[in-house]
């Protein structure tokens, strides 16, 4: 698995960056050609993979890859924001949670019946609270799960940016915010479950979960879920809005005096990245069957970071890689050598911001280059020999 | 109806220091206006000031009838006002063609934002060849040289079609060569538009500027042709009073006190 999404890394990564030759140029057709060819390959392949995976993995890692495929969504959405805008978010895990509560709420009323979520019996609730209410619909929920975080994403980002908190502010800023989350979550027993969390959800729109049946279509979802999220952020980085975004990474106040609102622009921006997020908390509770603090705090959030940064920021395809081995590492590791997982990371992390900093995408990238700079070579000495 | 622009007394202080005190200006629609003075003199704060950079302690800035203090940087922009800072900032990993695309559409609206750029519009186009960097469209504007990010700079400039451009030192660290093509084409966009340039380059000064004003310590000290400027007494004081500060260090220029138009010629040399 890793192996073949490391190549279409290599094939998606190689688009979006690189400065297109302009029609003024008539830059060579070669290039345009190869990488429709790689684009291709990799579509196909990710197509090989979505429809083989259910037929030769065993149920229990089918759901793993699922979960994988969750995180992609996240690393899509954060690289979009941070990536292409610059905003570090040590915060993500707060989008990605209220997605997945927002679900994880209406799952437990859905299971409840007429009556009260499990915990809440457990701890004394009596009455349903009245937060929890409209969550009975299931239209209110899904949509809340990804219109809250991105409600609050741009609430927070209005009132910070326009101070002009950035850079190691804002990513301590939003750290601070994940912290803050998980201590409201696991403090509101009563509401949220507390440190345990919303757990025990047997049932998705009567998909009941835990068979393999429903393992497989919930792994469709998630696929499908990875695409449409890719197509979203590629569109947005390849459109206008996307290199103003960039331009807005590498030189705000210039923005500012090209008559754009540097503000809105990175407003949109963190709000669409947190409402991936969300999309991925809501997708996230079905496929494990409960969302808890220790899913959305200061650890996960930061994680999410690393699978950006180990598959390239700036790279549309990079994150999809980066989230799918590092966490399969993760998993595959801990299976291993239990505990050893968070100094692997750290070194990780530490050797691909010294030694890698644009990731696994641009290791590919460096070779790519290598291999076409021979192949330039050679035709420039063919161009001399003819010449003489 | 007065001026296009009417800078009245502005003041801005930074910790306590004045950096511009009661500053008067006033620039006619079409004119092409030097900005000189010595270093620390307050044109770089004037201009940000002007702008929406700086936000000054009293005073007013009114262009065609609208006060531009107050505003936000990209308010002033799209009321026609654009700028240049001392040093080119292009969009480094952008290409040639993006940057100019860039400064060309923001008046677009959010869902045409969304979209992709097809082709290179008639203006980026137009912009390209004025800027001499048609050959250059497709690679990253972090891969020219310095003089040409200026030019591609003021290239982003044109393509915004402002009534008034600021520019700040636009032939700072330029070649001789590099020098006079600007020159030219800082001609060419002054029929289309309002300028106020900062510069210190005397040789640029005498063969562009038509209107000077010297500023010194936060203060316009004396305005009017370049022949007036350099017969003023005034001036001629501030730039040999300098001269004889620094004559620790530049001990030849206090030293060989000439005529005053000589000694405002050292305006380069002491500033």
């Amino acid at each position: 698995m890793a192996a073949t999404t490391a190549t279409e890394g290599e094939v998606l990564s190689a688009q979006p960056p690189g400065p297109d030759p302009g029609p003024g140029t008539g830059g060579e057709p070669a290039p345009t050609a190869r990488r429709a060819l790689r684009q291709g390959l990799a579509v196909a392949v990710a197509l090989v993979v979505v429809v083989v995976a259910p037929l030769v993995l065993s149920e229990f890692r089918l759901a793993l890859l699922a979960k994988y495929l969750v995180f992609a969504v996240v690393a899509i959405g954060l690289n979009l924001a941070w990536g292409y805008g610059g905003m570090l978010s040590l915060g993500h895990g707060v989008f990605f949670g209220l997605g997945a509560y927002c679900t994880a709420m209406h799952f437990k009323l859905a299971d409840a019946r007429s009556g009260l979520p499990d915990f809440m019996t457990w701890s004394g609730v009596e009455s349903l609270p009245a937060i929890w209410a409209p969550f009975r619909s299931a239209w209110f929920a899904l949509p809340a799960a990804v219109l809250v975080p991105m409600v609050l994403a741009a609430l927070l980002g209005a009132s910070v940016f326009r101070r002009r908190v950035r850079g190691a502010y804002f990513a301590l800023l939003t750290q601070a915010l994940a912290a803050a989350f998980a201590i409201l979550l696991v403090g509101q027993q009563g509401l949220t479950g507390g440190t345990n969390g919303l757990t025990n959800i047997t049932e998705v729109f009567g998909l009941e979960l835990g068979n393999p049946r429903s393992t497989q279509v919930l792994f469709f979802v998630a696929a499908g879920a990875v695409a449409a999220t890719f197509l979203i952020a590629r569109q947005v980085v390849q459109s206008r809005f996307g290199r103003l975004l960039m331009a807005v990474r590498d030189g705000e106040d210039r923005v500012r005096f090209l008559g754009y609102d540097a503000n809105r622009v990175k407003v949109l921006a963190f709000s669409l990245s947190a409402g991936m997020a969300g999309l991925a908390g809501a997708l996230f509770v079905p496929i494990v069957g409960i969302v808890s603090p220790a899913n959305v705090g200061v650890v996960p959030s930061i994680e999410m970071v690393i699978w950006v940064a180990i598959g390239g920021r700036a790279t549309l395809a990079g994150p999809i890689v980066g989230a799918l081995v590092v966490s399969s590492a993760h998993t595959s590791l801990s299976e291993w050598y239990p505990g050893g997982w968070l100094y692997l990371q750290g070194a990780l992390f530490v050797v691909t911001m010294v030694w890698a900093p644009r990731g696994l995408a641009g290791l590919a990238e460096v070779v790519r280059r290598r291999r076409e700079h021979d192949r330039a070579g050679a035709r420039a000495e063919v161009a001399v020999g003819t010449a003489s | 109806m007065g001026a296009l622009l009417q800078v009245s007394g502005v003041a801005v202080s930074f910790d306590g220091a004045p950096a511009l005190d009661g500053v008067e200006l006033a620039v006619d629609e079409g004119e092409i206006r030097f900005l000189i003075g010595p270093n620390g003199a307050g044109k770089t704060t004037l201009i940000d000031v002007i702008t929406g950079l700086t936000a000054p302690s009293a005073g007013s800035v009114r262009f065609d009838g609208h006060e531009l203090v107050g505003r936000r940087e990209h308010q002033i922009v799209r009321l026609g006002v654009g700028r240049t800072f001392q040093t080119p900032t292009v969009f480094d990993r952008l290409s040639v063609v993006e940057n100019l695309d860039l400064a060309a559409t923001y008046r677009l609206g959010l869902r045409s934002m969304l979209r992709r750029r097809r082709g290179i519009e008639a203006e980026v186009g137009e912009a390209l060849a004025s800027v001499q960097l048609d050959d250059r469209a497709g690679d990253s504007a972090g891969s020219l040289s310095h003089g040409q990010k200026q030019w591609l700079e003021i290239g982003m400039l044109l393509v915004q079609r402002p009534r008034l451009l600021l520019l700040d030192e636009p032939v700072a660290g330029m070649s001789p060569e590099e020098r006079s093509a600007t020159g030219a084409l800082i001609e060419r966009i002054a029929q289309r538009c309002t300028l106020v340039v900062v510069e210190h380059d005397m040789e640029f000064l005498r063969r562009f500027a038509r209107r000077v004003t010297v500023m010194h310590e936060g203060r316009v000290l004396s305005e009017g042709s370049v022949e007036h400027v350099r017969a003023d007494p005034v001036v001629q004081e501030v730039y040999l009073g300098r001269s004889r500060d620094r004559r620790g260090h530049r001990a030849e220029a206090g030293g060989a006190a000439g005529g005053g138009a000589a000694e405002v010629d050292r305006v380069e040399a002491a500033t």
